[in-house]
């Protein structure tokens, strides 16, 4: 492992992104970043779960069975989200009601499971834990730039608070519809993806 | 890597099953007193919603006193007094549970879907000016896939509907899940429940209704692609304003305004 500390933080936020190289992840991408708060919550909340699942891992990984590394993993991970998602529920309601399901559909998201299954099953427990980090800050990345954009222009608004006054609030910004429907996170991320592989062309891939 | 033995997969997964849900349980323990006080924090909110009295930057419970809640016996609608049943110890669904308080509902009767039905219903009764105003009424029922919990409020005339608001429930988000939605919640307010004979009349049409004039008061335009669920508040509202329901108690009340009044 040639990677240094800093390279496993940063590495994955624009240089090897687990939503824009490895597009895993999109399916809660889509369907929280219709605003920035609930995508700023759901950045943290994933972040929580990879870095202290992967840790987890790190730290048993020289006892977990071979056969049922897979299946202790997604224990792991579903009571790490168990926590967070009770956590929520008793601090922050509000937010837990508007992000309902899909905090508990962290279990599925293919990062936590992918850097448990890659990384931290081969690697020291600091490592993983910077690793797990560096992830949920690079899925963070993309969530909240989607959602600037999704929100900016779908609802005039950054955090709720109001930017561009809405023609229905008697102001001139006519609303952009689309990017209030989750659809049209695909789009954006595709941008970003097109964006990202233009600066940066190693991430393209061979034809 | 070293071979394993045959046992070894037995008990690490066992002694990780007993590690993860003493945690589970631990969090779940260790929080349910905030999570409960959360959650009758949002049922008040949410009956201030319905009754169109909430205001976003007050504090709920200051709000909420100018609601009287009580519990009223469903089967006579009479008011139970506070030394018999006190309201704050009251679970109402809890006490779907209870055979003491509680009975099973015959399949005819059972349009919302509840199985069991409580004897006892908390009632909220906003004044002004020590008039009745409003009455807001607990409901829930079954919806594609899910009971759905919310209130009723209804206006001082005692048949038309002054809001609506569900606080939980668990259909199709975007599909069903948009009975949450304000911009359609806002169009239940005025609808009658009750024609003049005194019967339910409400219904969730499909599409947009094209009812006009006095059958458009009781019609509620259906959301797309969720007609089950749509069918599911139907049923609720002909459930719970019929004589199993609040219908006893809604005509007590009328007749009490008339002699009071």
């Amino acid at each position: 492992m040639a990677e240094t500390k800093r390279d496993l933080l940063l590495r994955p936020i624009l240089n090897r992104n687990p939503i824009a190289l490895l597009v895993l992840g999109i399916c809660s991408a889509l369907a929280v970043t219709g605003k920035m708060s609930t995508a700023f919550v759901m950045s943290i909340c994933v972040t929580v779960v990879v870095a202290f699942s992967s840790l987890t891992i790190s730290l048993v990984r020289h006892h977990i069975p071979n056969s049922v590394r897979i299946g202790i993993q997604i224990t792991v991970i579903a009571t790490m989200v168990i926590m967070v998602d009770q956590i929520l529920k008793a601090f922050y309601y509000d937010l837990s009601k508007q992000l309902s399901i899909y905090v508990g559909l962290i279990i599925t998201n293919c990062i936590v499971m992918g850097r448990a299954e890659g990384f931290a099953m081969n690697n020291t427990p600091k490592a993983s834990f910077i690793d797990g980090l560096g992830n949920g800050l690079g899925y963070g990345f993309i969530l909240m730039a989607v959602a600037f954009f999704r929100e900016l222009l779908g609802s005039g608004s950054l955090f709720g608070f109001e930017i561009l006054k809405l023609t229905s609030n008697g102001g001139w910004y006519v609303r952009n519809g689309l990017l209030l429907l989750p659809a049209s996170a695909f789009f954006l991320i595709a941008l970003i993806i097109w964006l990202l592989r233009t600066l940066d062309p190693d991430q393209q891939e061979n034809n | 890597m070293a071979k394993e033995s045959f046992f070894k997969p037995f008990y690490s997964v066992l002694v990780l099953a007993f590690v993860c849900s003493f945690l589970v349980s631990l969090a779940s323990v260790g929080l349910r007193p905030r999570q409960e006080a959360n959650r009758t924090l949002d049922r008040k909110k949410n009956i201030l919603l319905a009754a169109g009295l909430f205001q976003q930057d007050k504090d709920i419970n200051t709000l909420f006193s100018v609601i009287e809640s009580r519990i009223i016996n469903l089967a006579t609608g009479e008011f139970v007094p506070e030394t018999e049943m006190s309201v704050q110890d009251f679970d109402q669904l809890a006490s779907t549970n209870d055979k003491k308080l509680s009975r099973s509902l015959s399949k005819d009767e059972d349009t919302a879907g509840l199985r069991r039905l409580e004897k006892y219903s908390l009632v909220y009764l906003v004044t002004d000016n020590s008039r009745l105003s409003q009455v807001v009424l607990p409901v829930r029922g079954k919806g594609l896939w899910s009971t759905m919990y919310g209130y009723v409020a209804l206006d001082s005339d005692l048949r038309s509907i002054k809001g609506l608001a569900f606080y939980e429930h668990g259909e199709t988000p975007g599909l069903g899940g948009e009975i949450e939605n304000p911009t359609w919640l806002a169009g239940w307010h005025g609808k009658k429940i009750f024609d003049d004979q005194g019967n339910m009349a409400l219904k969730v049409v499909k599409g947009r209704s094209k009812a006009k004039g006095e059958a458009a008061s009781y019609e509620i335009d259906g959301l797309s692609g969720a007609t089950l669920t749509g069918n599911g508040v139907e049923l609720l509202f002909h459930f719970w304003f019929d004589k199993q329901g609040f219908k006893p108690f809604l005509d007590r009340l009328a007749q009490e305004e008339r002699t009071n009044g």
